[in-house]
């Protein structure tokens, strides 16, 4: 595992990766048309697939991705099925809908936000499947994005995939960010009156713990 | 016009002006749940217009108990028995795709024997949930018949994951690493039996409910999800596989050895509330396929488990692994920091998801249809709230 897999190792939003080296010279290699930097994200965590599946059609995707955008997407990991790219939050709605409109992925799986206190961020993960295009049906996209955990705003998905709805909601009360767009802002698993802070945030603690 | 007759005239055009209706006037808010016996934990609002819903708004949150927080508080081993609370009766699926996501995280696998026998156990534990759903699908359509007969039959699976497992429903089996348990003396034998009388109750359920008229009049035609609308509104499980979808995590990427057994997707295409009820009823009679197979293609002897270290833990990293559950895929994403417990653990349920379809179907149909539309969308409250 490189170091940027490591959460809490990351000091910064900026998109350079563990090398300091600028992102496109270093995931994409022109000549063999293939995503370096990923190959020591699999081997740490190898599963009983990565031996037997190649990763060449997840490449693919990310590469025309990377191709497309350049810096502006860090490649996480692309491992059998699963890939992982992080972006910036203005760069979100634009990004999704280019894999939307090039790829079809149509549908978002789950939302999730994580809580960074070391980094001061917070994450926001889209798990993006798709169900009608045959080949894309096991894979999964994960697309992230950083924000500062002081405040932290996010273009909304919605206009783009309209199965994150509840979603955002859930990953707007349970780690407080604030999806810019969203037609309904509000409580929806967490008592109505619920005065304090967002729970899966790492200060809140449970009692007695 | 006299005087009398004026007085009248006027009198009347007062009151009409005051019966005037606004459209606010007309219309009536109602409240289902949390306590309603048709809606389990879970309330949403619908307002009417007449016979007809033109709003509805979902209020989940009322079992809500925080499995996601409280998971970061425990070692791997330790979230197990918690994270089965949501779907009690299915429990052995909403463990699995932890225990995959957790096995890749720490980097072991599981015996052969190990996995057939939790494929087993899964498919068991399917067969207790879709009974219990059908039970409640059956009684609030008002057939008291299809209560009890499923009701009846499900104790047949407890009683076989009684004696795999040792508890009738909180089954705590999966672990990171295998079962906890190899299976008991005899139980093949006492398997097989069981799905045979249960495929003969099949074609019985088929004959007393799914083709009762009175069943199909109430959901033939009701609350039509069309094969756009499911992809759009992210809807999985049975509900997408009944609007024309074939997704099954079991076929599309197929865990443990699932990809050595021989089944077909069952979808239908009408996308209405029979087909929603029809899927599960399918997708039973297919497990019984899949069972004798894994009953038949299990290895006779070997480990069931990959023994751990008492506090096992793994690089840092992230997993995302989903299984085929009796409502749709459930995923699990977990983060771990290399710490023996995990950084962030979100369940992705199908519940949930299905949760957006159901205001979706509901305006524009009539409120008696509501009891047929709701059980159909496969929706478990206590799983959708985690």
């Amino acid at each position: 595992m490189t170091s940027k897999d490591v959460p809490t190792e990351r000091s910064n939003g900026e998109l350079i990766n563990n090398q300091g080296t600028s992102i496109d010279s270093k995931t994409v290699d022109e000549s063999s048309n293939k995503v370096k930097d990923v190959g020591n994200a699999q081997s740490s965590i190898s599963t009983r697939e990565s031996g037997a599946l190649s990763t060449k059609p997840e490449q693919d995707i990310i590469n025309k991705i990377v191709a497309r955008y350049g810096n502006n997407v860090e490649v996480l990991y692309v491992r059998p099925s699963r890939m992982k790219i992080r972006v910036l939050p203005e760069n979100m709605i634009s990004i999704a809908g280019f894999i939307k409109e090039n790829f079809g992925f149509d549908h978002a799986e789950s939302v999730s936000g994580t809580d960074y206190p070391k980094d001061n961020q917070i994450e926001v993960v889209y798990h993006i499947g798709s169900y009608t295009v045959e080949e894309l049906i096991p894979k999964i996209l994960a697309l992230s994005t950083r924000t500062n955990r002081d405040e932290p705003r996010l273009p909304s998905l919605i206009s783009i995939f309209p199965s994150v709805e509840y979603h955002e909601r859930e990953t707007y009360e349970m780690i407080g960010a604030y999806f810019e767009g969203h037609p309904r802002m509000e409580r929806f698993l967490l008592p109505e009156d619920w005065a304090d802070i967002p729970p899966l945030r790492k200060d809140f603690r449970i009692k007695g713990r | 016009m006299t005087d009398f007759e004026q007085k009248v005239d006027e009198t009347m055009k007062m009151g009409l002006q005051i019966v005037k209706e606004t459209e606010e006037d007309r219309l009536m808010t109602l409240s289902v749940g949390p306590q309603h016996p048709g809606s389990g934990h879970f309330r949403f609002t619908v307002k009417v217009d007449g016979d007809y819903i033109v709003y509805c708004d979902p209020d989940p949150g009322y079992v809500h108990r925080g499995e996601e927080k409280m998971s970061e508080y425990r070692n791997f081993i330790q979230n197990i028995p918690h994270l089965e609370r949501p779907v009690i009766h299915d429990s052995n699926n909403i463990t699995y795709s932890y225990s995959l996501a957790v096995e890749e995280l720490v980097n072991i696998e599981v015996p052969r024997r190990g996995q057939y026998i939790r494929a087993l156990a899964s498919e068991l534990n399917r067969q207790v949930y879709t009974l219990y759903w059908l039970a409640i699908y059956g009684i609030f359509l008002g057939h008291s018949t299809m209560f009890m007969w499923p009701t009846g039959d499900r104790e047949l699976f407890i009683d076989l994951l009684e004696a795999l497992t040792g508890a009738r429903v909180t089954h705590a089996f999966n672990i990171p690493g295998g079962v906890r348990n190899d299976i008991p003396e005899g139980f093949k034998d006492r398997c097989l039996r069981q799905i045979a009388y249960f495929e003969k109750r099949l074609v019985e359920y088929e004959d007393i409910f799914y083709n009762n008229p009175l069943f199909r009049q109430r959901t033939e035609g009701v609350g039509t999800l069309s094969k756009e609308d499911a992809i759009r509104l992210g809807v999985t499980g049975s509900v997408v596989r009944a609007s024309g979808v074939p997704f099954d995590v079991r076929k599309v990427e197929p865990y443990d050895i699932y990809n050595e057994i021989d089944f077909k997707v069952q979808y239908m295409k009408s996308g209405d509330s029979f087909a929603r009820s029809m899927v599960p009823f399918f997708d039973m009679r297919e497990s019984c396929h899949i069972m004798r197979q894994l009953l038949d293609k299990m290895p006779p002897t070997g480990e069931v488990r990959t023994k751990l270290q008492p506090n096992p833990k793994g690089p840092a990293g992230e997993s995302y692994k989903r299984v085929e559950s009796g409502r749709g895929a459930l995923g699990y994403y977990i983060i771990s920091d290399g710490s023996p417990k995990p950084y962030r653990v979100k369940i992705s349920v199908g519940s949930f998801r299905n949760m957006l379809a159901l205001p979706f179907l509901l305006i524009g149909s009539k409120l008696g249809d509501m009891p047929s539309i709701y059980w159909s969308l496969n929706y478990w409250p206590v799983e959708a709230d985690r």
